[in-house]
């Protein structure tokens, strides 16, 4: 077959670049939080929050998926709280897709930005504190910018893996097409219906191909940023 | 003025320095390493908490811990060119030396223009930080310091990771910069023919205390110092105006106190003031005036003091109208010409021999 994409592939396609991206945007900022924290910060504690940043990692996804149905499900503690007084449902929506692909993804991203700033010099913070910059000034004219191979690097690899993350999301948000049923799920269908081969094969290259493409482009991209930079 | 007086301790190591200083001028902070030079400059600019430390600089008090007060780092307008330059890598020349003056909240000293003149940063101002030579970062570093109107500015050997030839190249314009602006500098150096060439006083550091301090020309003649520069760096240092300059025979004459010195140079301008080194190894004594030889000095004096140096021979030093010269002598000379305090000496001194140590003057007070 030569056709380009059926109706039903775009629409797993758009929906898992719809949740990647989405749970991107709403990770990037906490795990740059978190790495900075972890990297700088020295407080009793500190190992325990290290642990918990990274338990998506060790954690089976579906134990995630639960237990994010009993946080942010309509009549968990946090989800009924959206609901009265943001009219936010999470359970069973895209956007609750994509916050279970921000949780699975969110150890993967704080390490890779974590990495980066751990070769910041400070002696270089130093110096910009001696030609009057303050702590916010330090961290947006100098330490960030010498994160950004980390970030986008984490970002990158978060996005190619969002793209496929498969055990939180039904459990959390379900299977439902259009809504929810993004690649992985897709196939993952298409492996349980009768006469369904064909179509798993493609959505399985797709993934591949997808999945490759990400992590050249964060490569390529990384490299371009680091010679931006002067390093 | 810059007075310093700060106490901090560390598990193995603990530094307490009181020294005071007239501004501007150069400050040198010299000795050997591990004696503290480079936590002093750090407690002054506040990058390393102090357990006490009392600062003013200009009457303007930095940090007090007594009464409580310290100006955080950031706001103590203190300039701090660091060993490693630490250039932003991420910002080209021109936004390294932008950086500080951006967030300088004070009266501009210096101008952007003025800066890159001085330091002949012209060509530099597009390239980034890893395309240029150490030399080079160093001079930015300096520029960049120096944009954020600072009223004192650390220099923690800013030429030590550059080899000899570089250093020569970078040292004219930190004299030009000296001799230019009227900002104190604090300068911390292992190296003591830079801190006889740029500074107007010396803070002697040993093991985290003060050994000796005072106007770099007295210093020279302290003890503590001779024994940590060696029996080769010892020497006096005599500071005065340019009489007479012939530049074909590269010869000039110095005004040194009620006399005048011969010394080879080649480049003088008559009426500048000049500073020179002369070692210790390289004057002669004697007790009568001599004939028929090639040195062209011959200062007649009287015997000051006579010491024995560390390193089996002796330090004689000799006033010659007014300027103080030192002699190092075996002592075998020393027995045969019967020196005694008081006598009356000529001291021979080689205009060649002051070659290579004549030095411009820093400003003085």
């Amino acid at each position: 077959m030569h056709d380009p994409l059926s109706a039903a592939e775009l629409e797993a396609l758009r929906l898992s670049l719809d949740v990647a991206s989405r749970s991107v945007a709403l990770s990037l900022p906490l795990a740059v939080l978190a790495a900075w924290v972890l990297t700088r910060a020295r407080f009793p504690g500190r190992m325990l929050l290290d642990a918990f940043v990274h338990l998506p990692l060790v954690l089976p996804p579906v134990a995630v998926g639960y237990t994010l149905l009993l946080l942010f499900g309509a009549r968990g503690p946090l989800g009924g709280w959206l609901h009265r007084h943001f009219g936010i449902e999470l359970a069973f929506t895209t956007a609750g897709a994509a916050l279970a692909t921000a949780v699975m993804t969110f150890p993967l991203m704080v390490r890779a930005i974590r990495l980066s700033l751990e070769t910041v010099d400070r002696g270089l913070e130093q110096a910009a504190r001696t030609l009057g910059a303050s702590a916010l000034d330090r961290f947006v004219s100098i330490t960030l910018p010498l994160m950004l191979p980390g970030i986008l690097a984490g970002a990158l690899t978060a996005f190619a893996a969002g793209l496929g993350e498969f055990g939180a999301v039904i459990t959390f948000a379900s299977n439902i097409p259009g809504v929810t049923r993004t690649l992985p799920l897709a196939l993952y269908t298409a492996m349980q219906s009768p006469g369904g081969d064909a179509l798993a094969l493609r959505l399985a290259v797709l993934s591949f191909a997808l999945g490759l493409i990400g992590l050249l482009a964060a490569e390529l991209l990384v490299r371009r940023v680091r010679f931006y930079l002067g390093r | 003025m810059l007075e310093v007086s700060v106490l901090k301790t560390r598990p193995a190591f603990r530094l307490e320095a009181t020294f005071a200083a007239a501004t501007p001028g150069v400050i040198a902070l010299f000795g050997r390493s591990g004696s503290g030079k480079t936590t002093l400059v750090n407690l002054i600019s506040g990058l390393l908490r102090a357990d006490r430390a009392e600062i003013r600089c200009d009457g303007e008090v930095l940090a007090d811990t007594r009464a409580g007060t310290a100006v955080p780092v950031e706001r103590r307008r203190i300039g701090y060119v660091f060993q490693d330059a630490r250039l932003f890598p991420h910002l080209s020349v021109a936004g390294n030396l932008r950086y500080g003056e951006k967030r300088a909240r004070w009266p501009a000293v210096i101008g952007f223009e003025e800066v890159v003149g001085l330091l002949g940063l012209d060509a530099l101002l597009a390239r980034k930080p890893r395309e240029l030579s150490g030399g080079e970062r160093a001079r930015v570093a300096l520029g960049r310091a120096l944009l954020s109107q600072p009223r004192l500015l650390l220099l923690d050997e800013p030429l030590a990771s550059l080899d000899l030839a570089r250093r020569e190249e970078v040292l004219p314009y930190l004299e030009a910069l000296i001799e230019r602006l009227s900002i104190p500098m604090v300068y911390v150096s292992h190296q003591f023919d830079e801190v006889l060439r740029l500074a107007t006083h010396l803070v002697l550091l040993e093991a985290g205390r003060v050994l000796a301090q005072g106007p770099v020309q007295q210093m020279c003649l302290r003890p503590e110092l001779q024994s940590i520069v060696g029996p080769d760096q010892v020497g006096a240092v005599l500071e005065g105006v340019v009489t007479d300059f012939d530049p074909r025979h590269g010869s000039a004459q110095l005004a040194v106190g009620s006399g005048s010195v011969q010394l080879s140079v080649r480049e003088a301008t008559i009426g500048a003031p000049m500073r020179l080194q002369l070692l210790a190894r390289d004057v002669i004594l004697a007790t009568a005036p001599v004939a028929g030889l090639s040195v062209r000095n011959s200062l007649a004096g009287t015997v000051l003091t006579i010491r024995d140096d560390d390193y089996g021979a002796v330090l004689v030093s000799c006033d010659v109208g007014g300027a103080t010269v030192l002699a190092r002598i075996t002592q075998d000379a020393r027995h045969t010409l019967k020196l005694r305090t008081g006598d009356a000496v000529w001291a021979l001194i080689k205009a060649v021999a002051t070659r290579g140590h004549a030095f411009p003057l820093a400003p003085r007070v």
